[in-house]
């Protein structure tokens, strides 16, 4: 769309000589309700929160004062780089986990001969279709060493609670790297696994020469998709842990450190300058992945037309 | 409930941008405000006002709706009043958002110091200082709720909560037990359950961790620091954070491990409230709020002791908590009203309603009032045997960052869970204290 626009906008440019130049009326219209929407719930509050967090609470501007406290010396410097830590692993997880295995089931459920397809397809993406505090709470009980099967405290001992947060996130997401996968699955042609098992190539080196390089581009958009919604992620740990994300704020994440800041907890006062720093904080750990993606990876690895 | 919130925001918005295109943001809020008014005033008959509390009391939806309510409506025509509570861990934040959008209810129920004195300070709660009712309380009782010079006072005290001891009566005389009075006899009494082995000694965990701090540091500690003692001494500098009392109050805290449940790292707060419910427990480290949820699900007797004091003889102090106030929305478009139901908020009938439609919640008025619960009467009357204090963390001290009162609920559950000592924990407090607070 975006393409198309630019052609023609540079079509009317190069061709019309005496007529000044205007863009179309239909792009206008088509383009206004999305420019409108995203300007005004998405773009501005997003500028806006960069600029707040250049203001002090008392509305003066301090400059780069509140991005200072996050950096060592700072006050929020210890909250803010453990959040970050957590953030990355609560990442790992689901990019050596998830993913992987999301593939895994999505290979399997391409095997030719399989029966139930359908069924195994909808019970493994049901759980992405549930409330994050009916998955927090379910596994909760489940793990709860007084009404659960587990004798111990996983979710309250500092080396054990994050990484079986993680797993219940893992649990619950698996579903959607499985679909993309699934759909890239389907959509390579048989021919080209038929010439390959005729000239001898066995089901792993089928996969390896010839399904993983067709899957490397949606391997690269699920990772990133995967980055962007677990470093935004928050409602989990909120809902099993609380605010404080404990025990000692060992599954704090970003999510959770800035609603802490920017809405207050107990006796905490909630802090818009505080908030938006780690807010902005955030949209800069989040950009630096997406810009590493889009360079490092995007741009180099090839797409074959099928 | 975000996403009504949402909704409402979105709506508001939208009739902004319909209405005056881009206008300022004064304009935005102000027509939130009124959508907002409309919208309350259009659900009511046409002379009738409603009024809307916010609340984070969700447990006492029932009272308000079945005995407060009819009460104070019946006597007054005109105005109907509707309870609306939130999650408590989610109030204050809710309440912030609802207050800047003016889409916040006329009636707020406030916290004690320093987060009801911000809304005050941003003008979001009214100054109460004409209001008549306010003479039926003493300085004490309005302590939480007023400026720092004493110039405003901003809600209506409700209630206070005493800390202490809940057990399992049945329990007690199975195994002989009395109640204890000194530390020494309330740790024989807890080997004694733990060597019978069939209840619990402690129902409590450190999931949640405000538990660690409130229901057990708080609890404990005032017999240690000397109730209004230590705590007017942290904010005056005398004490620190770092004193003998202190590191003795978390050493006592950490032996609590032994008897609590096995895995009570991952114990929350309402799994060790149904543990001692199904009366699989002898103690429940507390507070007076529990009595009326306690009341309705345990079916068995049920009595309390206060924190045990080190020695026999020495002045015990308890935590007698201004825990809740009712103050008014600044914008509500019903002022007048709002104060018809605040004054008899403060009035005897409204206390002795509440502080029997909910034992546990002990009137701050003047005039004392009657109750008839037994386990409410064991609580208040420590109030004239023992020194009244409130928990140290609520005045003054956890106005900055590192934030104490945070600070107190982590460092309590990891001293529990034993992965910090006491020493270190009162350090970390004390230097945490010292980065921004100089008395």
């Amino acid at each position: 769309m975006t393409q198309k626009t630019v052609t023609e906008t540079v079509e009317t440019k190069t061709g019309g000589s005496a007529k000044r130049w205007r863009i179309p009326r239909h792009v206008i219209v088509f383009l206004a309700p999305a420019v409108i929407i995203y300007t005004l719930f998405m773009v501005y509050p997003l500028i806006d929160s960069l600029r707040l967090s250049l203001y002090s609470d008392e509305g003066l501007f301090v400059g780069l004062d509140n991005i200072r406290e996050l950096f060592p010396g700072g006050n929020l410097s210890s909250s803010f780089w453990n959040a970050l830590r957590n953030n990355f692993v609560f990442f790992a997880f689901h990019f050596f986990v998830q993913n992987p295995i999301g593939l895994l089931i999505a290979v399997l459920l391409t095997q030719p001969g399989l029966r139930g397809r359908g069924a195994y397809r909808t019970l493994i993406f049901g759980p992405t279709l549930l409330s994050v505090v009916i998955v927090g709470f379910i596994w909760q009980l489940i793990l709860s060493p007084l009404w659960g099967l587990v004798e111990t405290p996983l979710l309250g001992k500092t080396a054990t609670a994050l990484p079986t947060l993680s797993l219940m996130s893992v649990w619950q997401y698996i579903g959607i790297p499985m679909m993309f996968f699934y759909a890239t699955l389907v959509g390579i042609p048989e021919d080209l696994l038929e010439a390959a098992r005729v000239d001898g190539a066995t089901g792993w080196k089928i996969f390896w020469k010839i399904t993983f390089p067709l899957l490397l581009p949606m391997i690269g958009i699920i990772s990133i998709i995967t980055y962007i919604a677990n470093l935004n992620a928050f409602d989990l740990i909120y809902s099993v842990q609380g605010a404080l994300a404990g025990p000692e704020f060992s599954t704090d994440i970003m999510g959770t450190l800035f609603y802490r800041s920017f809405f207050g907890q107990q006796l905490q006062i909630g802090s818009t300058a505080v908030g938006a720093t780690v807010a902005t904080a955030m949209f800069v750990v989040i950009l630096i992945g997406v810009l590493v993606y889009l360079f490092g990876f995007q741009r180099r690895v090839t797409t074959y037309e099928l | 409930m975000k996403r009504t919130n949402w909704a409402i925001v979105l709506l508001a918005f939208a009739l902004v941008v319909a209405a005056c295109g881009g206008d300022d943001d004064d304009a935005a809020t102000t027509t939130a405000a009124d959508s907002g008014a409309t919208e309350t005033t259009a659900a009511a008959p046409a002379e009738t006002v409603e009024l809307t509390i916010e609340s984070w009391r969700n447990d006492d939806l029932a009272i308000w709706q079945d005995t407060i309510i009819p009460a104070f409506e019946a006597a007054n025509p005109g105005i109907k009043i509707k309870f609306e509570p939130t999650a408590p861990a989610e109030y204050n934040g809710v309440l912030s958002t609802r207050l800047e959008g003016g889409t916040a209810g006329d009636l707020i129920t406030c916290r004690p110091f320093d987060a009801s004195l911000e809304l005050f300070d941003q003008g979001h709660l009214a100054s109460l200082n004409d209001l008549g009712g306010m003479s039926n309380f003493g300085d004490v009782a309005k302590s939480a709720w007023i400026t720092d010079d004493g110039s405003d006072v901003f809600c209506v005290p409700m209630a206070s909560v005493i800390h202490g001891f809940i057990y399992n009566k049945t329990a007690f005389d199975e195994l002989g037990l009395s109640e204890p009075t000194t530390e020494d006899e309330f740790y024989a009494l807890l080997d004694a359950v733990a060597a019978d082995g069939n209840y619990e000694p402690l129902a409590m965990g450190t999931t949640d961790q405000w538990e660690a701090a409130t229901m057990g540091f708080q609890n404990i500690g005032p017999n240690y620091w000397q109730g209004e003692t230590g705590r007017t001494g942290l904010i005056a500098g005398t004490e620190k954070l770092t004193d003998p009392a202190y590191v003795e109050t978390f050493t006592s805290l950490a032996k609590w491990a032994d008897y609590l449940p096995s895995g009570f790292e991952a114990i929350t707060y309402p799994d060790s409230q149904n543990l001692f419910t199904l009366g699989r427990a002898a103690v429940y480290p507390s507070g007076s709020w529990e009595i009326g949820l306690f009341n309705e699900q345990a079916d068995f007797e049920m009595g309390a002791f206060a924190p045990p004091v080190k020695t026999s003889g020495d002045t015990c102090y308890i935590s007698d908590h201004t825990d809740i106030a009712l103050g008014m929305n600044a914008a509500t478009s019903h002022p007048d009203e709002a104060k018809v139901f605040l004054d008899w908020v403060a009035s005897s009938e409204f206390s002795s309603l509440y502080a029997n439609a909910l034992p546990g919640f002990f009137s701050l008025a003047n005039e004392p009032v009657s109750l008839d619960d037994p386990l409410a009467q064991e609580f208040v009357s420590w109030r004239d045997e023992c020194e009244s204090t409130i928990r140290n963390s609520y005045q003054i001290l956890s106005r900055g960052e590192p934030n104490l009162e945070n600070e107190m609920w982590a460092v309590s559950a990891s001293v529990i869970n034993g992965t910090l000592t006491p020493e270190d924990a009162t350090q970390r407090l004390q230097d945490g204290l010292d980065a921004w607070y100089t008395p």
